[in-house]
């Protein structure tokens, strides 16, 4: 049904009103301009609830009126053009967004029901336990060891050197990477291959037992190899850990989320079960992305 | 003289001469330009250069030979000129004035320049100084001669030798590259000629005082008598005094400047909004254009005096000239380099890195500590050390601030005097360039070049060493 919709090539925002009528059923027009999410947001157990969310970066309206669950155990894949706002969604998790100065978010985030945004919460302890990968491995300029020791020092969990020892090595366990780095822990983590030193910042990141752990792309800048390796290492994550994920491959999302959210032009479109998104989507700006229509 | 060059004899000035070969090589661009148009009947593409690379290639082969004939007759003229009035001299006048030639010389060119009447003098010197005016004028004719006649043929040759083919574009591009070349071997050179100069004199000065009594004597005194019989003849030249001086003062110095530069860098860099960072750190800035001369009145008159004042007060003994106040002005200067530098290399630090730390729940002062400073030191201590050669090099703040009085203490409220000073109380006033005395000046000013030199070079090293880690 959609081949009817091929003249238009381009979509979004302002060009809505330019579509050629006459090439679009009434039905999708209407549906394409209709921003409420679809699909069900809400999830039994949750972890971290949001709703109404709005960013403003300045003047600019970056993130409109989200509101999504994310739940106990699962890997939520948000997906979207570029300059969607899913990365500056996940930013909201856990208040990195904060760092930026002209940054505004309204509405409510809430970790096992405690309001995240509220005047008495110390970002410190929240981001301890929301931890974040980035996209770019970011790898402190210190040794293996120091980079995945250096959160626990800071928060003060080890209590001895054989404590910390025991983190540095579970984390590295955790994080699919202690068998190639054990013998060189001495050495720097900017060393390592780019896939390793990705693996290294997801140790880093569960080295302070976080309960959720956020991932800004954390495979765009990896081979294929070293993806299959975090994606393996996604999938093992979850049986102890809630994932929210951003990624720019659809097959990445297919592969290891549960639930996948599809961002546009700053509104969450769709929510639902990963494999009904791909298989069924019920907007057509879903389908028109998965599809490959644009993007 | 008023009248313009041109008319004023045969031959043209030099400038003159120099302004003629600068509008032919003018002349001679666009002549080179013109015929290689024509030589493809106007089509530029069948050319294998560009017009303007023909033009460019007849213009320097007019211009580069003449003009180096021109530099190298203007460098030796006088020198030829004065060697054959010397040699032309009646042999008894050699003979009477053996050993001062030079006197001679002088009394000539006096005459010559009509700062000496003629009538005052012999007139077997008027007769010279009428034969080196003969001469000069005759080489400037000569000279004017050469260099029009070479730009001339070297211009004709290369505009016969435009043509379609002619790869006039490299040839053009070679040169751009010789003059490239030479430009930064200037700086190498220029190094090369100051380390030469010093390290002759020091020679001579080791030759007279044993290397060991300068490096470890502990007494600087080097007043040495003209004669024998004068009170304070054995000049004294042990240098500890002085590296000590220099040494404390530098310390007292960074003591103060690196604290203040970091901090400063810090606050600029990481919690100043951009506002208040627009208007700091210019001002920050200013502290560094401020000449040290205006910072040395200010230690010695206003400093000095508060320091002597506090340390009366507290029952403390302060020499009005005092190694503090000069030390504390000095790193009042020395604080823009160090904020500078590491305001800068810590905004190199990427922002991945702080991104990193925050997302573990890190404060931004433990950020800043165990992740950005780390990241940032290396440049930190570069910037640190390039404080330290413009401490040990500063001579004008100690001049006036620190006094004269080469002590050896490591008392901060005593007079003390730096190497710098010391070069320059040498050297300063009507001195004999053979003693011992004005010589160690040039041995201090070795000393000198060396450390601060090996202090570059650790800081260089070290900048890039960071480089190197920062883009991994």
């Amino acid at each position: 049904m959609l081949v009817n919709d091929i003249s238009v090539d381009r979509i979004d925002g302002d060009d809505q009103s330019s579509i050629n009528a006459e090439s679009v059923t009434p039905k999708h027009v209407l549906d394409r301009e209709n921003r409420d999410t679809v699909g069900t947001v809400t999830v039994a157990d949750p972890r971290i609830t949001c709703r109404n969310v709005d960013v403003y970066y300045g003047d600019k309206h970056a993130i409109h009126d989200v509101s999504v669950d994310l739940g106990r155990n699962e890997v939520l894949a948000m997906i979207g053009p570029s300059g969607c706002g899913k990365s500056t969604f996940l930013r909201c998790l856990n208040r990195m967004n904060d760092t930026i100065d002209i940054c505004r978010v309204t509405g409510q985030i809430e970790l096992d029901g405690q309001d995240i945004y509220d005047k008495s919460i110390d970002v410190v302890p929240l981001r301890s336990q929301v931890g974040m990968v980035f996209q770019k491995p970011n790898p402190f300029p210190k040794s293996i060891y120091e980079n995945v020791a250096w959160g626990p020092r800071v928060h003060g969990l080890a209590r001895s050197k054989a404590d910390l020892n025991e983190i540095v090595e579970t984390s590295l366990l955790k994080a699919g990477l202690w068998n190639e780095v054990k013998d060189r822990l001495d050495k720097p983590g900017t060393s390592l291959s780019g896939g390793q030193q990705q693996r290294l910042c997801i140790a880093r990141t569960i080295a302070v037992s976080p309960e959720v752990i956020l991932m800004d792309e954390p495979c765009s800048a990896l081979d294929p190899i070293a993806t299959a390796k975090i994606e393996d290492l996604i999938d093992e994550l979850r049986q102890q850990y809630s994932i929210a994920i951003v990624t720019h491959s659809m097959q990445q999302a297919a592969r290891v989320s549960q639930r996948t959210a599809y961002f546009h032009m700053g509104d969450l479109i769709e929510v639902g079960e990963t494999a009904a998104i791909f298989t069924n989507p019920k907007h057509p700006l879903t389908e028109d992305y998965i599809t490959g229509r644009f993007g | 003289m008023l009248t313009w060059p041109f008319l004023s004899g045969d031959s043209m000035q030099p400038t003159t001469l120099l302004l003629v070969l600068i509008v032919m090589a003018f002349i001679a661009y666009q002549l080179g330009m013109r015929r290689s148009l024509a030589v493809v009947g106007g089509k530029a593409t069948q050319l294998h250069s560009l017009p303007s690379y023909h033009g460019s290639f007849v213009a320097l082969v007019a211009f580069i030979p003449a003009f180096l004939v021109f530099a190298v007759w203007q460098g030796f003229e006088e020198t030829v000129v004065t060697h054959i009035v010397i040699s032309d001299l009646p042999a008894e006048i050699v003979a009477q004035e053996q050993g001062s030639i030079s006197l001679v010389v002088s009394n000539i060119k006096n005459i010559v320049s009509g700062a000496v009447s003629a009538s005052d003098l012999s007139p077997v010197l008027q007769q010279a100084s009428d034969q080196y005016l003969a001469l000069l004028a005759k080489s400037k004719a000569w000279l004017t001669a050469v260099v029009l006649m070479l730009s001339l043929a070297g211009l004709f040759a290369a505009w016969r030798a435009v043509n379609k083919d002619a790869r006039t574009r490299n040839w053009v591009e070679k040169v751009i590259l010789v003059f490239l070349i030479a430009s930064s071997s200037i700086a190498v050179l220029t190094t090369l000629g100051i380390i030469l100069s010093v390290l002759f004199e020091s020679v001579r000065f080791f030759g007279q005082v044993p290397f060991a009594d300068f490096m470890f004597g502990t007494t600087w005194s080097p007043q040495t008598a003209l004669r024998s019989d004068q009170v304070g003849s054995s000049g004294s030249f042990g240098a500890i005094p002085l590296f000590v001086g220099t040494l404390l003062i530098s310390f007292i110095a960074m003591v103060v400047a690196v604290p203040i530069g970091l901090m400063s860098a810090i606050y600029l860099s990481e919690y100043a909004t951009p506002r208040v960072r627009s208007i700091v750190k210019p001002l920050l800035e200013i502290l560094a254009g401020i000449p040290t001369v205006v910072y040395g009145f200010f230690a010695a008159l206003t400093v000095a005096p508060l320091i002597r004042g506090v340390g009366a007060n507290i029952g403390l003994d302060v020499a009005s000239e005092s190694a503090l106040a000069a030390g504390l002005v000095m790193g009042i200067m020395i604080i823009p380099f160090i904020s500078s530098l590491s305001d800068d290399v810590i905004n190199a630090v990427p922002q991945a890195m702080r991104d990193g730390a925050y997302a573990l729940g890190a404060t931004q002062s433990e950020t800043l500590r165990k992740v950005v400073l780390p990241a940032a030191l290396p440049g930190v201590i570069a910037g640190i050390l390039l404080g330290v050669s413009r401490a040990i090099g500063e001579t004008m703040i100690v001049v006036m601030a620190a006094g004269l009085a080469a002590n050896l203490t490591l008392n901060p409220l005593d007079a003390v005097t730096t190497v710098t000073v010391q070069i320059v109380t040498l050297l300063t006033g009507d001195q004999e360039f053979d003693s011992a005395k004005t010589l160690a000046a040039f041995a201090l000013g070795l000393m000198l070049f060396v450390s601060t030199l090996i202090l570059n070079i650790i800081a260089l090293y070290v900048v890039r060493k960071y480089r190197e880690e920062i883009s991994v």
